[in-house]
């Protein structure tokens, strides 16, 4: 469930989990029928979890609605996070579903500051799909799982009959330890924190919709898919407290992440547009087809707030990092416009940056 | 990247604001409509009006074809795909566009055949591949996207498929803007002319606004520099008490328009006698259909939809916002029960609708830089 909401997630206690603790939501659900929209990480999907999903399962570790669940097991505080791929195609330049799969699980432990200890898989298999994409899958996973040092430990299997899904569907499970460094929250964020990038956007997004084959253009982008939990040591060791919040801006992009960020805060954040690091193919790609580049999904590429007396020792640690050359400070938490994500463009123009609406592009992640 | 970066230079951009400002009166106030959608969303998307003097307003046209094309139309479109076999297609715009019982997207999540193309060309591809199946492309577009329509018409033709038709409902924009000019509550000054349609049209279609009408219109591209240099312009006119045509937009539009595209459309479209635009009327051949020579086509014969009228809802403004009367905000509805994710009027539901523009990026109420 990718959704934040302004409370701050401290680790609660696993035992005492209570579901009158938590305030259901007032919001109610009134879409007629689920929609793609529902799916595309933006303003529907936010508003099917929140309004429809938390209120029936309400409970203090939920309402935070974060990447992961952090709570306290024992004395630990242990962060849990499920996923569900169901990208097409299957295999694309620069990755797989399967490598989706365990990126993604890894990537939403490290943005709550937590290690991945172990995965589990569950495969749902469509009959009459080659064993030897299946098999393709299988590897790519057990060496992407090797990549970011985390054993699949379990899972399962199913096959559904011909037609019922797209080649494979892939759900997983994972549980990671909180680092002992990590204090993180969007209630840490203070006015005049920096808002760093670890690298170019959009590339899984676009690299996707050519993929599907529907256009005519050819371009050597691949996914961005990575583990960063690299990234994530890095500037632990070199913020320490002073790292405050962290997300992976998969589906709905970098604009939805900081706009979960900041809705019903008394923050603003202000990014620079031209610090925004992009490539040229994915910038040439969304001027063509009308797409905001701050909307495309990534799937390597990680946002952090960090304090601003901190900002150049992170940046200069996630720059020091392989495949961390790119990253940037793109902008700065403000009191105002309280609540919503403002760009200056190179000649001093501000625009709003809203959250997602609707679904610009194909299933991706 | 080339034809792109050029016109977003800081310096080039800095100098023309600087032009702007020399050109203008104090005293007086400019009230420019830019005609096009493009134009309104570039405006927005790159903050441009931060960079004018406060005494220049931008007033948002017509030139957005979904939000002209009535409620009736879509819901008389979505008719089609409810005759078994059908596949509906359609531009990625048309896809949230509501009828009164849903957009194309709620139709194809309750079970219709509706894709999403990106050349009318790509649907006919889908009739060759489905040739049991009837392959219907919803033409929506001024003069920039009808060539394209009627190039997949002579292509149709050419090749015998008959498991294709268009549910046609091109507009062209010069009738549209003399409704504007004629309309009693007309206060314009002047006009960004339309980038996008005038590589078609050619100049020479407008040559009435200023013959007859007085206003000086200068056509643009899209980019800032070129959106802030039709401005200077204009204001170079007024200040010289001359109104003409002028083509700021040479790179791409040649001044007698692109004349192989006006011939496909000559052999396949004829103008309608009249065709209702939403928050304007019905305003006199002003939107095109297919010619008798390509019947076989033509999803209104075909399938001989209903004709479907809707009353536009009351509290919705559009008119008067097309119009240059009100700015988005004004609308009772706006940011209310209207946004982009449940659009109520026309100009809230594409992205280069003025309200969904102004939602989308200007929701400021305190404009502030970054530094960072």
């Amino acid at each position: 469930m990718h959704a934040s909401t302004s409370q701050p997630p401290q680790p609660r206690n696993v035992d005492t989990l209570d579901r009158a603790a938590a305030p259901a939501s007032r919001l109610r659900f009134t879409d007629a029928q689920i929609e793609m929209a529902h799916g595309a990480g933006g303003k529907a999907s936010r508003r099917l979890v929140e309004s429809l999903i938390a209120p029936a399962f309400a409970n203090p570790v939920l309402a935070q609605l974060s990447d992961a669940a952090v709570f306290s097991l024992g004395g630990t505080r242990v962060a849990t996070t499920a996923d569900g791929y169901v990208v097409k195609p299957l295999r694309f330049p620069g990755g797989s579903i399967g490598e989706l799969a365990v990126n993604g699980t890894v990537n939403d432990l490290a943005v709550s500051g937590a290690r991945a200890h172990a995965l589990m898989a569950t495969l749902i298999v469509e009959a009459g799909l080659p064993s030897d994409v299946l098999r393709a899958e299988i590897e790519t996973m057990a060496n992407a799982a090797a990549r970011a040092g985390v054993p699949i430990v379990g899972g399962d299997t199913k096959v559904v009959e011909h037609g019922m899904a797209d080649g494979l569907y892939v759900t997983t499970f994972g549980i990671g330890i909180v680092d002992q460094r990590a204090s993180l929250g969007p209630d840490r964020i203070v006015s005049g924190d920096r808002v760093l990038l670890t690298g170019p956007i959009g590339d899984h997004g676009i690299t996707i919709l050519l993929a599907r084959g529907d256009l005519d253009f050819e371009t050597d982008l691949h996914s961005d898919t990575r583990p960063l939990w690299p990234f994530v040591d890095a500037l632990l060791e070199a913020c320490g407290s002073g790292l405050r919040w962290m997300r992976d801006p998969t589906r709905g992009g970098v604009a939805t992440a900081l706009n979960e960020l900041v809705r019903g805060s008394h923050h603003a954040i202000a990014i620079s547009e031209e610090r925004v690091p992009l490539r040229d193919e994915v910038r040439g790609a969304c001027e063509l087809l009308g797409l905001d580049p701050l909307h495309i999904a990534n799937e390597g590429q990680m946002l952090a707030l960090v304090a601003d007396n901190v900002a150049d020792a992170a940046l200069a640690a996630l720059r020091a990092l392989p495949g961390g050359e790119q990253a940037a400070c793109i902008g700065e938490v403000r009191d105002a416009p309280a609540g919503m994500v403002i760009a200056t463009t190179a000649y001093g123009g501000t625009r709003v940056v809203d959250m997602l609406v609707g679904d610009p592009l194909p299933r991706i992640c | 990247m080339k034809y792109v970066d050029e016109y977003r230079d800081p310096q080039l951009i800095r100098n023309v604001v600087r032009e702007i400002e020399r050109q203008i009166d104090p005293d007086r106030h400019y009230r420019i409509m830019e005609v096009c959608g493009g134009h309104t969303h570039a405006i927005y998307r790159h903050g441009l009006k931060d960079l004018l003097p406060d005494n220049i307003e931008l007033i948002h046209g017509p030139g957005c074809p979904v939000c002209v094309l009535p409620m009736g139309r879509v819901d008389d479109g979505l008719s089609i795909v409810e005759h078994p076999g059908t596949i509906l297609t359609a531009f990625g715009d048309m896809m949230r566009v509501p009828g009164t019982r849903g957009t194309p997207l709620e139709f194809k999540a309750r079970g219709s055949d509706v894709r999403m193309v990106y050349s009318p060309l790509d649907a006919l591809r889908i009739a060759q591949n489905e040739p049991d199946r009837h392959v219907c492309f919803f033409a929506i577009g001024f003069e920039t996207t009808a060539p394209s329509t009627a190039l997949t018409l002579l292509r149709a033709k050419e090749l015998g498929i008959t498991n294709f038709s268009v549910f046609c409902n091109h507009v062209t924009i010069v009738p549209a803007m003399r409704a504007i000019l004629d309309s009693p509550d007309m206060r314009l000054d002047a006009f960004i002319g339309p980038g996008h349609v005038s590589t078609v049209t050619g100049c020479r279609p407008y040559e009435f606004v200023s013959r007859d009408y007085g206003k000086p219109i200068v056509i643009s591209g899209f980019e800032p520099l070129d959106m802030l240099e039709s401005i200077a312009r204009i204001l170079v006119q007024l200040r010289e008490g001359r109104a003409e045509v002028e083509n700021q937009y040479r790179r791409i539009v040649p001044w007698d328009g692109n004349i192989p595209a006006l011939r496909a459309m000559a052999q396949t479209f004829e103008l309608r006698p009249y065709f209702e635009w939403r928050g304007l009327g019905f305003i006199s051949q002003s939107a095109l259909k297919l010619s008798d020579a390509f019947a076989a086509w033509d999803a209104e014969r075909i399938f001989d939809v209903p004709g479907v009228r809707v009353t536009d809802p009351k509290a919705a403004q559009c008119g008067e916002i097309l119009k240059g009367v009100l700015k988005p905000p004004q609308c009772k509805l706006f940011g209310k029960e209207c946004n982009p994710e449940h659009p109520i009027g026309a100009l809230m539901v594409s992205s280069e609708g003025a309200c969904a523009a102004y939602y989308r990026y200007a929701r400021i109420d305190e404009p502030a830089a970054a530094t960072a």
